[in-house]
């Protein structure tokens, strides 16, 4: 049985291990430390630690004049409120203006759960990638999460972070690498291919599973990187088997299904299936029954793949 | 001083009608409006260096109101950020002299600004940098009165207060006008000075065309500890320009060549 880690608790982790290094960085949050886990930053170092408030526009304004007088600044909240409220502000003020502010964005999707569909983003990879110049990424477990946070510290400019609330298991050795824009091969197979974005890639793994024992081989992509995507890795999923589904915890509308759909139109037409949120609003339950109601179940991700090969 | 500062002010009311005119688009009537205060910041107050834009230890102004880049763009080529005749180039394409403030285009923006609200609140962290450096230099931010209908501007009111940014100043332009019509028909902004001490503001009001006035104000405004101030000036909207004189209309239109012609006599310019 695989530990289980919400990619929250990773940030937190490495925001910690981040302030420590580098006395530049400056931690941001709206009223949310402790479920968007900045609690741990704000204890160790409280005077690099900026509560805004419940005012997430002025969180995020405020991170863009910090970050043009020299901070590197990680601004939390609820993927809702962050990228939904804050849009204009996220395009105007931070990537108009190449402000170095890392968006880590915590309760996304579905997953959410109990609190019901105000708090349920499934909008906001749409919303976030059409955004010239800010990249966004959506880690599936623990090891990606703290990697590809440590990449986004690395680097000068904007960047939105997907991170999910619930617990997920962690898939990756603690040595695995990740390259922002490169998506992983979790699994190699030739009849299908399944991509995922953030904490579906464990539904896909267990899909890929059932499948193969119906004699289907799965190819696995875990697309981390929303943007840039990895065209290549999409291109070849194209080429070499016979579709693909794609698999996320958010509307089918313009996010990685949309993302992958522009690849495959352009560069390499082949059968998609999208599995997502079709076009509605969640409500409140757990989120297995949210999984099952709204159809992104191991059993939704095995009868698309199955459209395709029929 | 005052009497250069004058001269230096009437020759930026000039390149604000040359600016519109060449564009044939653009605001003059925000810019006529704040160009005296612009004009006290950038020759009588900040600590800048147009030679080194981006020295880290300057003042910087924040255009909230990001409308009036003539007036700041005439203000900037006069104080020698770049050659006066590049105003001709405003809002025409390749430019950079954006339509609204462009800090990746134009050296010495020090913030990119048009969308109401979002200057001030860029400002605010700004300013919160300084103190987590305690580093000595100063945030300005020119605000309209109409833009205080924005409700960013009062979260980020409220974290200057909450965070006691005594190296913020802000300044309202308060020319009473908006695109729509006067401030108190479309959304009455007032009482402004209320509204900013409720917020933990140190609230100063001045003239916002009297240069001695303006120089005396700011010099207050360094010496407040523990707040941030707001300056409300009382402006006049078109000022200088009597057919553009608090008249809605010129908020957002370029004069034509007769009136373009007029303007700049009013203003002293060569006939």
């Amino acid at each position: 049985m695989a530990e289980m880690i919400a990619t929250r608790e990773s940030f937190s982790k490495v925001l910690v291990e981040l302030g420590a290094e580098d006395p530049n960085i400056i931690a941001m949050n709206a009223d949310l430390s402790a479920s968007t886990k900045t609690d741990a930053f704000e204890k160790r170092f409280p005077e690099r630690f900026i509560n805004a408030g419940i005012a997430e526009c002025n969180m995020l304004g405020m991170a863009a004049g910090l970050a043009h007088c020299g901070k590197t600044v990680f601004a939390s909240s609820f993927c809702m409120f962050a990228s939904g409220r804050a849009f204009e502000i996220i395009r105007n003020s931070i990537a108009h203006t190449h402000a170095n502010v890392k968006i880590c964005a915590s309760h996304a999707g579905l997953a959410v759960g109990e609190d019901g569909a105000t708090h349920q983003s499934v909008e906001d990879l749409a919303i976030m990638r059409d955004i010239p110049g800010l990249k966004v990424l959506s880690p599936a477990d623990d090891v990606s999460a703290r990697k590809l946070i440590r990449a986004a510290a690395a680097e000068d400019g904007p960047f939105y972070i997907r991170l999910g609330r619930a617990a997920a298991p962690v898939v990756y050795p603690q040595d695995a690498e990740f390259e922002i824009g490169r998506a992983v091969t979790v699994k190699e197979g030739s009849c299908v291919t399944l991509i995922s974005t953030g904490c579906m890639l464990e539904t896909v793994i267990k899909a890929a599973e059932e499948l193969a024992a119906e004699g289907v081989s799965a190819r696995v992509l875990d697309m981390h990187s929303i943007k840039p995507i990895d065209e290549e890795a999409i291109v070849k999923a194209a080429l070499e088997t016979k579709g693909i589904v794609t698999v996320e915890d958010h509307s089918v509308i313009g996010g990685l299904g949309s993302a992958v759909a522009e690849v495959l139109c352009e560069k390499a037409p082949a059968r998609l299936r999208r599995v997502g949120i079709k076009d509605c609003f969640g409500e409140s339950g757990k989120p297995a029954q949210l999984y099952e109601k709204y159809g992104l179940t191991v059993k939704d991700v095995v009868a698309a793949a199955r459209e395709i090969l029929a | 001083m005052q009497k250069d500062l004058k001269e230096v002010a009437a020759q930026v009311r000039r390149d604000i009608i040359r600016e519109v005119f060449c564009a044939q688009s653009g605001h003059p009537g925000g810019s006529l409006s704040c160009a005296d205060i612009l004009t006290a910041l950038y020759f009588g107050v900040m600590n800048i260096d147009p030679e080194d834009p981006k020295a880290p230890g300057r003042d910087r102004l924040v255009m909230s109101k990001g409308h009036a880049t003539p007036a700041l763009y005439a203000v900037m080529a006069e104080r020698g950020y770049f050659p006066v005749e590049e105003l001709d180039s405003f809002r025409k394409i390749g430019s950079r002299l954006q339509g609204h403030p462009d800090m990746e285009t134009l050296p010495g923006v020090d913030m990119s600004t048009g969308s109401l609200g979002q200057g001030i609140s860029a400002a605010v962290g700004m300013a919160l940098a300084a103190k987590l450096d305690d580093a000595p230099y100063r945030v300005y931010a020119v605000l309209g009165d109409g833009e205080l209908e924005e409700g960013l501007v009062w979260e980020a009111a409220m974290a200057a207060g909450h965070y006691k940014l005594d190296h913020l100043c802000a300044v309202v332009d308060n020319n009473g006008l908006q695109i729509d019509g006067p401030n108190e028909e479309v959304m009455n902004v007032e009482p402004i000075d209320e509204k900013f001490k409720a917020f933990g503001w140190n609230v100063l009001r001045c003239s916002g065309h009297d240069i001695d006035q303006l120089l005396r104000a700011f010099a207050e405004a360094k010496e407040c500890e523990g707040r941030p101030t707001v300056i409300i000036a009382a402006t006049v909207k078109g000022k200088g320009v009597s057919f553009m004189e608090n008249n809605a209309g010129w908020h957002g239109k370029a004069p034509n060549k007769e009136q373009a012609e007029a303007a700049e006599k009013e203003l002293g310019g060569e006939q």
